[in-house]
């Protein structure tokens, strides 16, 4: 009984969750009348705007990650190492992004930063993409933190330094040479968790006025017909990919461990 | 200074150690602490930049107060209907005897769809029961049902519902199924040995071990569904009349025709996303005394 229950529920969602996939890769391949064809992603592939606003939203990624990694990794150290009294107001704050919601912030970032403020960002477009890149962390801080601090609850950060330290090392050797190697995991997979909320995000790239992926989409959705849900297609094998990479580097680290 | 404060030994040691984080604090105030901050006080402040509550009072006009409603109604039923849908997938997949196969697969998807919202997830689910879709012409040729015909039409609430519920259940999923393994089996037979049915089980022990993740899950579940813009600016443009568009629009060209009622408007989104997460904070905390 309780078996039939299980696999209804469970192929039901299975339903629920392939459908629109199906749908989406369907009707992707119809933009040729009366057979299936790749005509849609050609489209796609052919339009520059794409390639622009595809390659602009993966150097933001990039510099996120990038700045992510050095506010994050220092701070969460930092705090195991010397400060835990302030543990409860760090992670308070890693968790306000998911209670305050994006529009709202980047809503606070136009009037906090516009041109006649003390320091105008969106005055210029690479104040702009700063602006962007520093609202992006914002999103994916409490992916990234939550992501590192597990990572060094798994080794001993007091005895490491320590051990660097008699060893002559000094703050920057000990970050860059013990500590982040050690949670090069845990990184990896915030790395590829911030990759996949960048890469399509919309609400900040818009209200902001950059050209990045996520407003093209939305571009494309309004005046054409078979290019989103290859748009879609192709988002959706990204995200795939992010996570796969994620699991492949927690198998890899695994494995590492084993044959310790 | 307080009395207190003076009779305490000054401390005149310089903390260095909190200089460690300040990039941290100086990151969390630039870009999070004080954007809100200005939020916060521009919606009670005047257009000369005085102290005003007619703000507030401004909101209060009948499609704003229908937009908020609409939100939290669609925050509230999605949040719901997620959380029943995924746990129950969830558990049909931890205790429902389901093959061991079926596990990683499903936790894999469910990182990949949860994160599969915003402007491609409208697409795909306008290309299966949009007008010409997959679902919408099968039902149409094969059983000759009319969709559209029996009322439901995707750039609607029920469609907006039914979009949304594709990142909602795998959030759950994915937040829940730790939960569940968390349940000692020693737990269950203990309970079956003192003659408790399966129904009184769940009740009595599962259930409010459960709760306070449940309870967050849920919390978590109606924030990410009210602050959602992208999907339902791509699904319906501009019209649907919910918080986050009326929002967006404000910000891209003063809609309401005062900037400071946009402050307002953003403001409100503040209260009701904290309000959410302070009921789930004391509900926590009541349940785990209680589970002490």
């Amino acid at each position: 009984m309780t078996r039939v229950f299980a696999w209804t529920a469970f192929l039901l969602g299975v339903l629920f969750f392939a459908l629109p996939l199906a749908g989406m890769t369907e009707f992707s391949l119809k933009m040729r009348r009366g057979e299936y064809s790749f005509d849609a992603y050609r489209r796609v592939f052919e339009d520059q705007r794409f390639w622009d606003t595809f390659s602009y939203s993966l150097i933001l990624a990039g510099a996120t990650i990038v700045f992510g990694v050095l506010l994050v990794v220092p701070t969460a150290y930092w705090v195991r190492l010397k400060l835990p009294q302030a543990r409860p107001v760090i992670e308070f704050i890693t968790l306000l992004p998911l209670v305050i919601p994006a529009i709202v912030i980047v809503f606070g970032y136009i009037r906090l930063y516009n041109t006649s403020s003390v320091l105008p960002l969106t005055g210029s477009a690479l104040g702009t993409d700063v602006l962007l890149t520093m609202g992006y962390a914002t999103l994916a801080l409490p992916y990234m933190y939550r992501a590192v601090d597990t990572g060094l609850r798994t080794i001993d950060v007091a005895t490491l330094t320590e051990a660097a330290q008699s060893l002559g090392a000094g703050w920057i050797t000990i970050l860059a040479r013990i500590i982040l190697p050690n949670v090069l995991v845990a990184v990896l997979s915030g790395a590829f968790l911030t990759l996949a909320i960048v890469i399509g995000e919309f609400t900040m790239a818009a209200l902001l006025n950059r050209p990045a992926f996520g407003p093209f989409m939305q571009l494309l959705g309004a005046n054409r017909a078979y290019e989103p849900p290859a748009l879609a297609v192709i988002a959706f094998a990204i995200t795939w990919g992010c996570m796969g990479l994620i699991q492949l580097v927690t198998r890899f680290s695994k494995h590492e461990r084993a044959k310790v | 200074m307080s009395e207190a404060d003076l009779r305490r030994p000054p401390k005149w040691r310089l903390p260095t150690e909190w200089l460690g984080i300040l990039p941290f604090v100086a990151f969390a105030l630039l870009f999070l602490i004080l954007p809100t901050m200005k939020i916060v006080v521009g919606a009670f402040q005047s257009p000369e930049g005085g102290f005003t509550l007619q703000n507030m009072v401004d909101l209060n006009t009948e499609s704003i107060r229908s937009a908020y409603w609409t939100s939290i109604k669609l925050s509230l039923i999605t949040a719901l209907l997620g959380c029943a849908i995924g746990f129950a997938m969830a558990s049909a997949v931890v205790f429902g005897g389901l093959p061991k196969r079926v596990r990683s697969p499903l936790l894999t998807f469910s990182g990949v769809a949860s994160n599969f919202a915003g402007v491609p997830l409208a697409f795909a689910f306008i290309a299966t029961l949009g007008p010409a879709g997959l679902v919408t012409l099968w039902l149409k040729t094969e059983f000759g049902i009319n969709l559209r015909a029996m009322g439901f039409n995707l750039l609607s609430f029920w469609g907006l519902v039914v979009t949304y519920l594709f990142f909602q259940i795998p959030l759950m999923i994915l937040i829940i199924i730790p939960a569940l393994d968390g349940l000692k089996r020693e737990w269950r037979e203990a309970a079956e040995v003192l003659g408790a049915t399966g129904a009184q089980y769940w009740r009595m022990v599962a259930f409010p071990i459960l709760f306070p993740s449940l309870l967050g899950t849920f919390a978590l579940l109606f924030a990410n569904a009210f602050g959602a813009v992208a999907t339902a600016f791509a699904l319906t443009g501009p019209q649907l009349n919910i918080v986050p568009i009326k929002l967006f629009a404000q910000i891209r060209g003063d809609v309401l025709g005062n900037p400071n009622l946009g402050y307002a408007l953003a403001f409100g989104m503040i209260v009701i996303t904290g309000l959410a997460n302070v009921t789930y904070i004391v509900l926590r905390t009541r349940s785990e005394r209680w589970l002490k």
